[in-house]
């Protein structure tokens, strides 16, 4: 396939608290990579750092916050190094960002028309009919209906859903190679987040954009994604294609993570993990799961594990993944399947 | 143990300024029955808009209903008077979804738990500790941290000081709305285990609310579906989430996230919002997105049908081919019990 269309590594972004007396490591050495059409799902509980890698990428990061590491490159070229005038040019026309909140991410005061318009009409110089035309072909492609008399609506004339199909419009128009999607479904409706999924999804088959998905909802990735990255505490402690993750994970978190959604029909108990999620101002030494974790030894207090490369393009950041471990590591988890492959993966990983 | 008789509940909509006549009427909940046993969970599943969080404020007695009748132990609610309603309730509690606004930032753990208590009066201030000391640790919480305020808590921990209020009021019947939607999902699970946990141990029974299907499936033992004010399709939990048979709950159904990338999912996505409540369509309000839609479906409002042993669903679909079948099985069924 050639270059990925983006190649994230050892992105570190820290946020400077107390006058700048601490640093807080939101994003700690953060590496994933999307490739063109291809959909990756970023998951992790609130403070685990999705949100601030994703900033992180566009350099949208408030005062305090600073990218103290690491490099972004998007089509060959160095994000963290280009001057913010040729930033901007990237911003909005070939990466787009759709955020959580419809009504908060549009301007009440502006119509449909004027906010879906703005990129194209800045980025792509259009003008008069051929933007009028755009603004009701891309109305159409998030599937508004009568999309030229909802142009000249005004935000709180329409629903949630078809506000967050607007936003999806917005991304669109400037005609992104990559779309940054945080959280977009989060207060819609079951049916309405069934219709806005599937037609980014099949925005996504037509147009051939890649797709950055953040969400805490392990549904949403086994329905979008293609690869998915889980992050903790900062890092990102397991990455793998979707079916390998959910098949054979091989973090701690992962498979807490899976074992502890319900699934409809079922009425096996839930497993709960124990405890809170950490706190970056004071996360715990070693690997940052180790107190929550059911099969944490002494090292895991100790030492960070590093990043195993365990199958193809499968990696985890646990010591239970380190090729060199003992096999005979005993497997307790509760996923099916889990045990036949601490026996196996070894023997892949090397 | 509660048992709701044709609730109905009507809002004005506009022109009630000074006494003249409201243009319209909102149907939030236009005549629903149901019933919550003890020791039961009855879950309430709908989009927004479908008259779940009306039929809670009925329930707690915070809406007077227009009609219809809510027995709790065989009284009607809305006349109990004095003390009988105080006791009531007492009896009902509610959990709300977001733990940040449901506590007062003002009160100390202690007193938002032993408000109930305080209300009921007759305890001694020694009656009141011991019950809020016993309440914490029923739902997992040190004790010790009765002296603290609400923001000095996490979103799950404050959940569970809400569910100790209603442990500590000896709650008969907690009403759930939505009480884990607010939270991580790591948290989730500790609180739906906590929920199973103090029903096992406490024999309280539970309304719960909410949107994720499959959360709902997993507490509930029966789940009644609304949409629109009306209920569509209601059933053990179980056959009703295997095998929907109103178009609406399958619709829902599939519009639920799959739990595996492998999971079969048959796509039918409906099309279309839920029209507003202020003049819902005629016949079977989910007419106008409906898949299987027929010609009479806009004329006839359906009944809820008996349709195998644990399961009713308000749709012609099952009138016309199957009404032999059904009022068998529902006469069968009447003897029966």
């Amino acid at each position: 396939m050639g270059e990925p269309l983006l190649s994230v590594r050892d992105l570190c972004t820290t946020y400077s608290t107390f006058g700048g007396e601490r640093l807080l490591r939101a994003v700690d050495g953060a590496s994933f990579s999307i490739d063109r059409g291809e959909c990756l799902g970023l998951v992790g509980e609130s403070g685990s750092g999705k949100t601030t890698t994703c900033v992180s990428l566009l350099r949208l990061l408030p005062k305090g916050a600073a990218i103290t590491g690491g490099e972004v490159i998007f089509d060959g070229v160095d994000l963290l190094k280009l001057p913010l005038y040729e930033m901007q040019r990237v911003r909005g026309k070939r990466i787009a960002m759709i955020l959580q909140d419809p009504m908060a991410s549009l301007n009440p005061l502006l119509t449909i028309a004027d906010q879906v318009g703005e990129p194209a009409y800045f980025h792509r110089g259009e003008r008069g009919a051929t933007l009028k035309d755009h603004i009701i072909a891309l109305l159409q492609s998030v599937r508004i209906p009568s999309p030229a008399v909802r142009m000249s609506e005004f935000p709180h004339q329409m629903s949630g859903g078809m506000r967050q199909r607007a936003v999806g419009a917005i991304a669109l128009s400037g005609g992104p190679d990559l779309i940054i999607a945080d959280e977009p479904t989060t207060n819609l409706d079951v049916t309405i987040q069934a219709q806005y999924l599937n037609m980014l999804k099949d925005l996504q088959r037509r147009t051939g954009v890649g797709l950055l998905f953040i969400t805490h909802n392990l549904g949403i990735v086994a329905k979008m994604c293609d690869r998915v990255a889980v992050m903790y505490g900062g890092k990102i402690v397991e990455q793998g294609p979707v079916r390998e993750i959910y098949l054979r994970p091989r973090h701690p978190y992962t498979m807490a993570l899976i074992s502890s959604i319900p699934k409809i029909g079922s009425k096996d108990p839930l497993y709960a993990i124990p405890g809170q999620p950490p706190d970056l101002a004071t996360l715990p030494s070693g690997c940052a799961f180790h107190p929550r974790c059911s099969r944490a030894f002494g090292r895991c207090a100790v030492e960070e594990p590093k990043d195993f490369e365990i199958g193809v393009n499968h990696r985890a950041r646990c010591w239970l993944a380190d090729p060199a471990a003992p096999i005979d590591i005993n497997t307790n988890g509760r996923i099916d399947g889990v045990a036949d492959v601490s026996a196996s993966a070894p023997a892949s990983g090397q | 143990m509660l048992e709701v008789r044709g609730l109905v509940k009507h809002f004005p909509a506009g022109g009630t300024f000074l006494g003249t006549r409201p243009k319209g009427w909102v149907k939030a909940v236009d005549g629903i029955d149901f019933s919550i046993g003890p020791g039961e969970t009855l879950g309430l599943v709908g989009e927004s808009g479908c008259g779940k969080t009306t039929t809670t404020k009925l329930l707690l007695l915070l809406e007077q209903p227009t009609s219809g009748e809510i027995l709790f132990d065989g009284k009607d609610v809305s006349k109990l008077k004095g003390k009988d309603r105080l006791k009531y309730r007492q009896a009902v509690q509610a959990v709300f979804q977001d733990p940040f606004s449901s506590l007062s930032p003002r009160m100390r753990v202690h007193d938002i738990v032993a408000e109930p208590l305080d209300a009921q009066g007759g305890h001694s201030k020694q009656a009141i500790r011991d019950k809020v000391v016993e309440s914490l640790e029923l739902v997992g919480l040190n004790p010790i941290h009765a002296r603290l305020y609400p923001h000095e808590f996490s979103g799950g921990q404050r959940q569970r000081i809400a569910i100790a209020r209603a442990v500590a009021a000896s709650a008969r019947l907690v009403i759930l709305d939505e009480p884990v939607s607010a939270l991580d999902v790591s948290i989730r699970a500790q609180i739906m285990t906590l929920l199973e946990d103090l029903q096992k141990r406490l024999g309280m029974s539970y309304l719960f609310i909410g949107h994720d299907l499959a959360t709902v499936t997993h507490i509930s033992h029966q789940i009644v579906v609304m949409y629109l004010g009306k209920i569509v399709e209601m059933g053990e939990s179980q056959q009703l989430s295997l095998n929907p048979q109103h178009p609406y709950t399958k619709a829902l159904f599939a519009a639920a996230l799959p739990a595996h990338p492998d999971d079969p999912r048959d796509d039918l996505v409906v099309t279309g919002e839920v029209p507003s409540a202020l003049n819902p369509p005629s016949g079977c309000r989910f007419h106008p997105r409906c898949p299987f839609v027929m010609p009479q479906c806009s004329e006839r409002e359906p009944e809820l049908l008996q349709i195998g042993v644990f399961q009713r669903a308000a749709c012609l679909l099952y009138e016309d081919g199957a009404s032999a079948d059904g009022r068998a099985v529902e006469t069968a069924v009447g003897t029966g019990s």
